[in-house]
């Protein structure tokens, strides 16, 4: 069911609760806190230890990256973006170079678009693991995240390989991608899906099946499906209540229409579903790469540009799937060198705004699973 | 029926525990699976992969000759200002005056390591080191001059 969120007054609450039992009490939780994984500045209004209202306060980590782009060619501009949602540097440099190839009209060679796959999915699962230490890390839980951030370090080893840098990659060119893979990149993928599939029980009985987890997540933080649309909640948010928003399934790109995969679709919409969608989507992603990393076809891995690119005059816009969600990359050009205006719709902001909706009624000790769930990358949310 | 459910209840809970630690005193007991790495003491050992990007460097060769031409394509493709590249007029043998490289200014901290101006370099004159360890006591030490001290441009490249 619908659910209109009540506009609540910050005044008229402490005005009311001055004269009922439990005095409204408003707290800050950041601009530096533990639980944010950067700087997030919530005002939480609390009366005893339920919260009333969450008010995110941005701004703490703006770097006008929209505005820079306006003036860096459109070579240039696709390293800004592996700024704004760090852990799935890859994927938004997909995006640009996926708009600016729409502008420019120009075909990518197959070897490109598996190559942009695979590096895709890898990115997906090193930024679900870190996702999913730093979550149990929020829940009180230390040791998980060295085991994730074991199997991470091994992807990264490839990227570094492969791409020349850990996390902001800059890889993805106009055109395809920047070099050709490291002669070694087969043999260490495969060595990594088998150390993956081995390890990934591990994750199930550390933190799946253990019981104050359990107790902590379902039913907290429940987002229905109609909430998840109207707040745009994509990605495993908004699958995790029901909403069908995987953009590889709903607009394929590149070669996501010929691999098998499944969309995770869970319909509680509660901490617990967030949780359990994001750990199959780990063995989905698992499965596009064994699928794709014996049949890397022969070819160019860059189609042949010109030195400095000119979109035509008009408006493009491109859509991929991040790790959090659905990122738009949205381009008017008046013909130039650079870009006119450049909007990026980024997944983080829309799952942040559905936070006030999600944890009112909620206990304050429960704002930690659900932020923790939401996974919150600052950087992509502010830009 | 409650008390049964009850204690089934905190059976299963303590089982769930357990299994954690299982896991946990699995790793206890075999620390040879564990991946730390010493990171400072293991320097000498240390081998990063060749495309690792930690500063951009000018290669010159036994004649201290670089293949630098003075074109500025990576100064263009740098989106930082990172590059400035200062240029001179040499005089050919046949007395024609010739552009040619006087600095390569190189302003490290501002560098993102982004690989444009290698990917640029018509001459293949600019190339990524592995080297990551940079920092320094003053930031004006960051600033470096790529080309060495009396280098040419090397004969043949244009």
């Amino acid at each position: 069911m619908y659910r209109e969120t009540q506009i609540i007054e910050t005044d008229n609450i402490a005005a009311a609760g001055a004269d009922a039992a439990g005095a409204a009490l408003v707290i800050n939780v950041g601009p530096q806190h533990p639980a944010t994984h950067g700087v997030l500045h919530l005002v939480i209004t609390l009366e005893g230890e339920t919260i009333k209202k969450i008010e995110p306060h941005l701004g703490y980590i703006h770097r006008s990256i929209e505005k820079m782009c306006e003036s860096l060619s459109y070579r240039q501009f696709i390293y800004v973006t592996s700024r704004m949602d760090y852990l799935s540097a890859h994927i938004n440099n997909h995006a640009c170079a996926l708009c600016i190839e729409k502008g420019l009209q120009l075909e990518i060679p197959g070897r490109a678009q598996v190559i942009r796959v695979l590096m895709d999915e890898l990115t997906r699962i090193a930024s679900h693991e870190l996702w999913w230490g730093a979550m149990a890390m929020d829940l009180g839980a230390f040791t998980p995240f060295f085991y994730a951030f074991r199997e991470r370090e091994s992807i990264n080893d490839i990227m570094e390989e492969t791409c020349g840098a850990r996390l902001t990659m800059n890889y993805m060119v106009p055109g395809g991608v920047m070099y050709d893979l490291h002669p070694n990149f087969q043999k260490r993928v495969k060595s990594f899906i088998q150390l993956f599939n081995s390890k990934i029980d591990e994750y199930d009985d550390l933190v799946t099946g253990n019981i104050i987890f359990q107790n902590r997540t379902k039913g907290v933080g429940v987002l229905s499906r109609e909430d998840a649309i109207s707040f745009g909640c994509t990605g495993p948010v908004g699958r995790a209540s029901g909403v069908t928003c995987d953009i590889r399934k709903l607009y394929p790109y590149e070669v996501y229409d010929k691999v098998d995969f499944d969309e995770i679709i869970e319909t509680a919409g509660d901490s617990y579903a967030r949780y359990q969608v994001r750990l199959k989507e780990l063995r989905q992603s698992v499965r596009i790469i064994e699928q794709l990393i014996d049949n890397i076809p022969e070819g160019d891995f860059q189609a042949k540009t010109k030195a400095v690119l000119k979109l035509p005059k008009g408006e493009f816009y491109s859509r991929v799937e991040t790790a959090r969600g659905e990122m738009g990359v949205y381009i008017v050009s008046e013909g130039g060198t650079t870009p006119y205006r450049i909007k990026f719709r980024s997944p983080g902001f829309s799952n942040l705004s559905a936070l006030d909706h999600m944890s009112r009624g909620s206990k304050i000790g429960d704002l930690m699973a659900i932020m923790g769930t939401l996974d919150l990358v600052i950087p992509d949310i502010d830009r | 029926m409650f008390l049964k459910e009850y204690i089934l209840n905190i059976y299963r809970a303590v089982a769930s525990l357990l299994k954690g630690m299982k896991t946990t005193g699995r790793y206890f007991l075999r620390p040879r699976e564990i991946i730390t790495q010493q990171y400072p003491d293991n320097r000498a050992q240390m081998k990063l992969p060749e495309r690792f990007r930690g500063e951009v460097v000018m290669s010159h060769d036994e004649n201290n000759e670089h293949a630098c031409t003075g074109c500025t394509a990576c100064e263009l493709a740098c989106p930082n200002g990172t590059i400035k590249i200062i240029t001179k007029f040499d005089v050919t043998p046949e007395g024609k005056k010739k552009k040619a490289l006087d600095t390569f200014v190189y302003h490290l901290e501002l560098c993102t390591m982004c690989n444009l101006c290698v990917e640029a370099c018509p001459t293949s004159a600019i190339k990524m080191a592995q080297t990551f360890e940079h920092s320094v006591y003053d930031r004006s030490r960051l600033l470096k001059k790529l080309n060495q001290p009396g280098s040419k441009l090397r004969a043949g490249v244009e």
